[in-house]
């Protein structure tokens, strides 16, 4: 059992430098000079800085890296990627932390992930996003009576105006199927 | 004028008047709008935090669309964040034939085929630039004179790509806006970020850039934006923001074409004044004055 462990260790550490190689890739080239800390918007409310991480990220310091609230603060405002002067992806990068934590469920970014997927739950079921269902569905994942209160008063504003639907849903008619299951099936390594 | 049109999902809902608005103008101004057969949503903020071939397969399939239809390859967004996405798809397969292939073999799904003729266009940039402020000027029949208007730009339409403005210190609305005989609130928050789907996720963090830029409004009589992601953030949350700073920061939010279409002369209701969640009365009786 002991050696499964170590293994199971093992393996994970290769997996998670292997999910972080490309983007040790796209930031190979950054030189430390905090001018993305500096014209970050979210910088102030984060743990570790944009500058910070980047070095986690050249360190392959996986467990640091997805303990911080960082990367999940990013609200992809280009103002990094516009400014850095080794014009590196850095709004990219993000992005693709973003998607590391998403593919494991990691219960750190709860909030944005199930935000996220129940938005593209419902793109997926009718083409287009369905706001209604789509917030009914997210209230429901995050098992926090307090979210949807904290919109309650929006909500009903909303409805009130007509601008969200409370009717019967259209049923799902699935449009992008054949997309979905074709990207999935060229992201799934052989 | 014709240009295909391509509305993005919140145009359909909770920015129904934003849709309403940008077709009344265009129709004043005598642009034709042709509507994207069967458009899907473009995979919003979404669909690039969980996958990044996703991210562009989405907005790619639209593209191809608009490519079959008409011989007008130019299409109108005035959504930033859909402009973004669609955008995205243009310029990572221009000169990248790998990435094109990428994106037809999953397009060949649906019998569709991306060649690389669409051009995304911005609802500003279109009426920046195609219409131009002469052409607005031309249009107005009731002048906004006495009015102060903050133009508030958000980023997507603006960066990462620089296409038809200063990407930190954008100018393109304030000529617009002088041509209805308002005057442009100068300020330096019109391109900071409004915290996009934090108000959702993390509202302590969207609230505090929200605050921001609705203080730096203080002076003006409205702030007018050109994203329906902007718009809520601005608009939906001043009462709690206002008793968060012990502040008065409450203040008309309008889109963009909604403004230019009261100076138009058209009515509140075809510009869907009354499904704004911020056009306060005094706002409208001092439109009603201007002039």
């Amino acid at each position: 059992m002991k050696t499964a462990t170590n293994l199971d260790v093992y393996y994970e550490a290769v997996s998670a430098s292997d999910k972080l190689a490309p983007i040790q890739e796209m930031i190979r080239a950054c030189m430390q000079c905090g001018t993305c800390t500096g014209s970050c918007p979210n910088a102030f409310a984060m743990d570790y800085t944009p500058r910070q991480l980047w070095r986690l990220v050249l360190l392959g310091q996986k467990d640091e890296i997805f303990r911080s609230k960082t990367f999940s603060l990013c609200s992809d405002c280009y103002l990094c990627t516009l400014r850095c002067p080794r014009g590196l992806h850095l709004t990219e990068a993000m992005d693709a932390l973003k998607q590391i934590a998403a593919g494991e469920n990691r219960a750190e970014y709860k909030y944005s992930i199930l935000f996220n997927k129940n938005f593209m739950q419902s793109v997926r079921r009718h083409g287009r996003v369905k706001e209604m269902e789509f917030m009914t569905n997210y209230f429901t994942a995050v098992k926090n009576p307090l979210v949807p209160f904290r919109f309650a008063s929006l909500g009903i504003k909303l409805i009130a105006k007509g601008k969200v639907s409370v009717s019967w849903l259209p049923k799902a008619r699935f449009p992008l199927e054949k997309i979905f299951q074709k990207v999935n099936e060229l992201e799934t390594p052989p | 004028m014709r240009y295909l049109y391509y509305p993005g999902c919140s145009l359909e809902g909770t920015a129904i008047e934003y849709n309403l608005s940008t077709r009344c103008i265009m129709h004043m101004a005598g642009v034709e709008l042709v509507e994207i057969d069967d458009w899907t949503c473009c995979g919003a903020s979404a669909a690039e935090a969980t996958s990044d071939l996703l991210s562009l397969a989405l907005p790619a399939r639209n593209l191809a669309i608009a490519e079959k239809m008409e011989d007008v390859d130019e299409i109108l967004v005035p959504c930033s964040a859909c402009y973004l996405n669609l955008k995205k798809v243009e310029e990572k397969t221009r000169g990248d034939q790998r990435m094109m292939n990428t994106l037809n073999t999953i397009l060949a799904e649906e019998n569709l085929r991306l060649q690389g003729r669409a051009v995304v266009r911005h609802l500003l940039d279109v009426i920046a630039n195609d219409l131009g402020a002469q052409k607005i000027l031309s249009l107005v029949k009731h002048s906004l004179r006495g009015l102060i208007i903050a133009p508030y730009y958000g980023c997507q339409c603006l960066r990462p790509y620089t296409v038809f403005d200063d990407p930190e210190v954008p100018q393109s609305m304030e000529p617009i806006i002088e041509a209805t005989g308002a005057k442009a609130h100068h300020w330096d928050m019109g391109a900071t970020c409004c915290g996009a789907s934090h108000m959702n996720t993390r509202m302590d963090v969207g609230i505090e850039l929200v605050a921001h830029i609705l203080e730096g409004a203080k002076g003006a009589d409205a702030i007018v934006t050109v994203c329906p992601m902007c718009q809520m953030n601005l608009e939906a949350h001043q009462r709690k923001i206002s008793h968060w700073r012990h502040a008065e920061l409450d203040i008309t939010i309008l889109y963009l074409p909604q403004l230019l279409g009261l100076a138009f002369g058209i009515s509140e209701e075809e510009l869907g004044l009354n499904l704004n969640l911020s056009a306060s009365d005094a706002f409208l009786e001092k439109i009603q004055k201007a002039a």
